[in-house]
């Protein structure tokens, strides 16, 4: 295991902020923590850096117990949400630092430095000053001034968060190209769910300074555990215990994704509230006895655009695509 | 916008003081120049003139007989700065005090100023923040004659210092020195601690995550990152103890500084041109220091 966290809490004054957390993550793995902001995900990237200890419980990076040591003796870096770049050191010394605290001739440094930056592909920039970059650009050179020192786990808080959707997209692909390429372990904070399916190996969702539930982005998307997961990953429709029992014979929460929900000549009638075009998909919002389901059907569903606001339509939902909520 | 002129027309009467008003609003030089003229001329009449008065005079001489300032155009008294070894002998003293107290002063505001920046909680940041400002309420000749107090034979310092088998510097240039680095200790800590607070707790942990322990973060990340802070320090600490001539009295026995000897010379020896030469001293320390501080950015921290 790369990590393990046992038993992790942290409190800060009354606030609990993790609440007993325990946690595996694989050697290599790209693994993400994604919750609202609040849910604790960061503070636990803190503890495995460092930068704050632990009330209780136990960090081990590879079986060893990290847990009371400074962030200077763990085999971590971390990608900070704002970059924390050097203002006062020009781009190749940003990058350079880590090896220069570790006594590397500086000939070495230098090499290693460049072959950094061009692994972010910002060799051309190596004697700008942090200031006279764009927000990817800063982006990268903390990534690269994390990889050089090659830790054995690579920690990334939240770092595409300050950029703008195109600029995030791309940074996403080229940072799983980075992590296959250098086969470490990369831990992901992020509050973004799209973010977190289209890059992680496994995924945690925390709430409330716990996991509610850790698997693949297709288990948690296919299969979420709990009425929370079902709502942050994805969108869902969950019918209480009454509804579902009166709808499908199911005493028990269930849920059931919105492409799941089939409009058509057969089935339940249904009025059709809200028409939302979403370009592939258009998703409408209608009215069962009561209950508000989400449909999405496929844009090129020539009948779904027939259908209009008030509109009655028939709502078909099969029972195997129904999960269980606990 | 509106489709009736007449209410509009009537809204708005065109009266002297709403001339004068768009004329301003159009141009903006004018407007400036306005806005400057009395503080500008203030500075240039009361300030400037008066300053360059002074320094005309120091080439000048007195009359020996009625003691009167006589313009007699010489160099004898920019001369005797150089020749006379009493005034070298002052200058290097003073010089040696300045840079003493400023170097003391700095060592002791970092720690200080990094207390409250970065490890003190919020309440205990505004009672040091308090502590620091407190004395600055007090006068400084109230805060120089209780050093002398405090360094006096049978002072404080005598008593704490003697179970230890010491003695207090009394009234000596160690003792003005002390004053000295007391008075202004405060102006030393205000802009480093305004410095280390422009300093991102994240920087620290980044140096930090990258093997940096905390002395080499602090001696590469830190210093360099508030330098322009701790020069903007140092020059009120230097430029401070460079004209004083209260402290030195006060707590200096028998010694003199440029300050004391320029106020000799403007009273008991009343030779006021002699007075202006010295006082062209420490005015071309101070040059010759901002302009070798001026590239390191420290004076836009002022």
């Amino acid at each position: 295991m790369a990590i393990s966290i046992r038993g992790l809490t942290k409190k800060f004054g009354d606030f609990t902020a993790v609440d007993s957390l325990d946690l595996e993550i694989k050697s290599g793995e790209f693994f993400s923590m994604l919750g609202p902001s609040g849910s604790g995900k960061t503070t636990v990237l803190r503890m495995i850096a460092g930068f704050e200890l632990p009330t209780q419980g136990q960090v081990l990076l590879y079986d060893e117990d990290v847990t009371n040591k400074a962030p200077f003796d763990r085999d971590v870096n971390t990608v900070f949400q704002d970059y924390a770049l050097f203002p006062h050191l020009s781009v190749i010394e940003n990058v350079e630092y880590g090896l220069k605290v570790r006594k590397v001739p500086k000939k070495e440094r230098l090499e290693r430095a460049m072959e950094a930056l061009s692994k972010v592909h910002l060799a051309d920039f190596a004697d700008r000053k942090p200031a006279q970059l764009s927000g990817g650009q800063r982006q990268r050179v903390a990534l690269a001034r994390a990889i050089v020192v090659e830790p054995k786990i690579l920690l990334l808080d939240e770092p595409l968060g300050a950029l703008d959707l195109k600029l995030r997209e791309k940074m996403q692909i080229e940072l799983k190209e980075l992590q296959r390429e250098l086969g470490i372990t990369f831990i992901f904070v992020t509050h973004d769910q799209d973010e977190a399916l289209t890059l992680s190996d496994r995924i945690a969702i925390f709430n409330n300074g716990k996991i509610e539930q850790i698997g693949t982005p297709q288990e948690l998307y296919e299969q979420p555990a709990t009425e929370f997961v079902a709502r942050f990953v994805g969108t869902a429709n969950v019918f209480e215990p009454e509804q579902s029992n009166k709808l499908f014979g199911i005493n028990a929460q269930t849920m059931i994704r919105p492409e799941q929900v089939e409009l058509g000549s057969t089935g339940d009638s249904a009025e059709v509230l809200e028409v939302i075009y979403l370009g592939s998909t258009i998703r409408f919002i209608v009215d069962l006895n009561g209950q508000q389901l989400i449909a999405e059907v496929s844009a090129s569903d020539d009948n779904a655009k027939s259908y209009r606001r008030g509109a009655t339509v028939k709502v078909k939902m099969s029972k195997t695509d129904l999960v269980k909520l606990t | 916008m509106t489709k009736n002129p007449s209410v509009a027309g009537a809204a708005i009467a065109v009266t002297p003081a709403r001339r004068v008003s768009s004329y301003l609003y159009n141009h903006a030089k004018a407007r400036l120049q306005l806005l400057l003229a009395a503080p500008v001329l203030w500075l240039a009449l009361v300030y400037i003139a008066a300053l360059l008065m002074l320094l005309v005079t120091a080439f000048w001489t007195v009359d020996e007989f009625t003691g009167n300032t006589k313009v007699a155009w010489n160099l004898d008294n920019i001369v005797s700065l150089f020749t006379d070894s009493l005034y070298s002998s002052v200058t290097l003293r003073t010089i040696g005090i300045a840079l003493g107290v400023t170097l003391v002063d700095i060592a002791l505001a970092l720690p200080i100023a990094f207390f409250m920046s970065k490890v003190a909680g919020p309440k205990l940041r505004n009672i040091l923040a308090i502590s620091v400002l407190l004395p600055l309420w007090a006068s400084y000749l109230v805060k120089a004659y209780a050093w002398r107090s405090v360094l006096s034979n049978k002072g404080v310092l005598q008593w704490l210092l003697e179970p230890l088998g010491l003695n207090t510097p009394g009234y000596s240039l160690w003792g003005a020195a002390i004053t000295l680095g007391y008075m202004w200790l405060p102006y030393v800590i205000l802009p480093i601690y305004g410095g280390l607070e422009k300093v991102p707790g994240n920087m620290l942990e980044a140096s930090s995550d990258l093997g940096a322990k905390t002395f080499t973060t602090v001696r590469r990340v830190i210093f360099p990152m508030i330098l322009p802070s701790i020069i903007a320090g140092s020059i009120f600490a230097f430029s401070l103890t460079l004209g004083d001539y209260i402290t030195i009295n006060i707590v200096g026995g028998p010694n003199q500084m440029l300050g004391n000897l320029i106020y000799t010379n403007v009273g008991t020896a009343n030779n006021l041109p002699m007075a202006a030469a010295l006082a062209l001293i420490p005015i071309a320390i101070m040059f010759a220091y901002l302009g070798s501080v001026r590239r390191t950015g420290a004076l836009n921290n002022l």
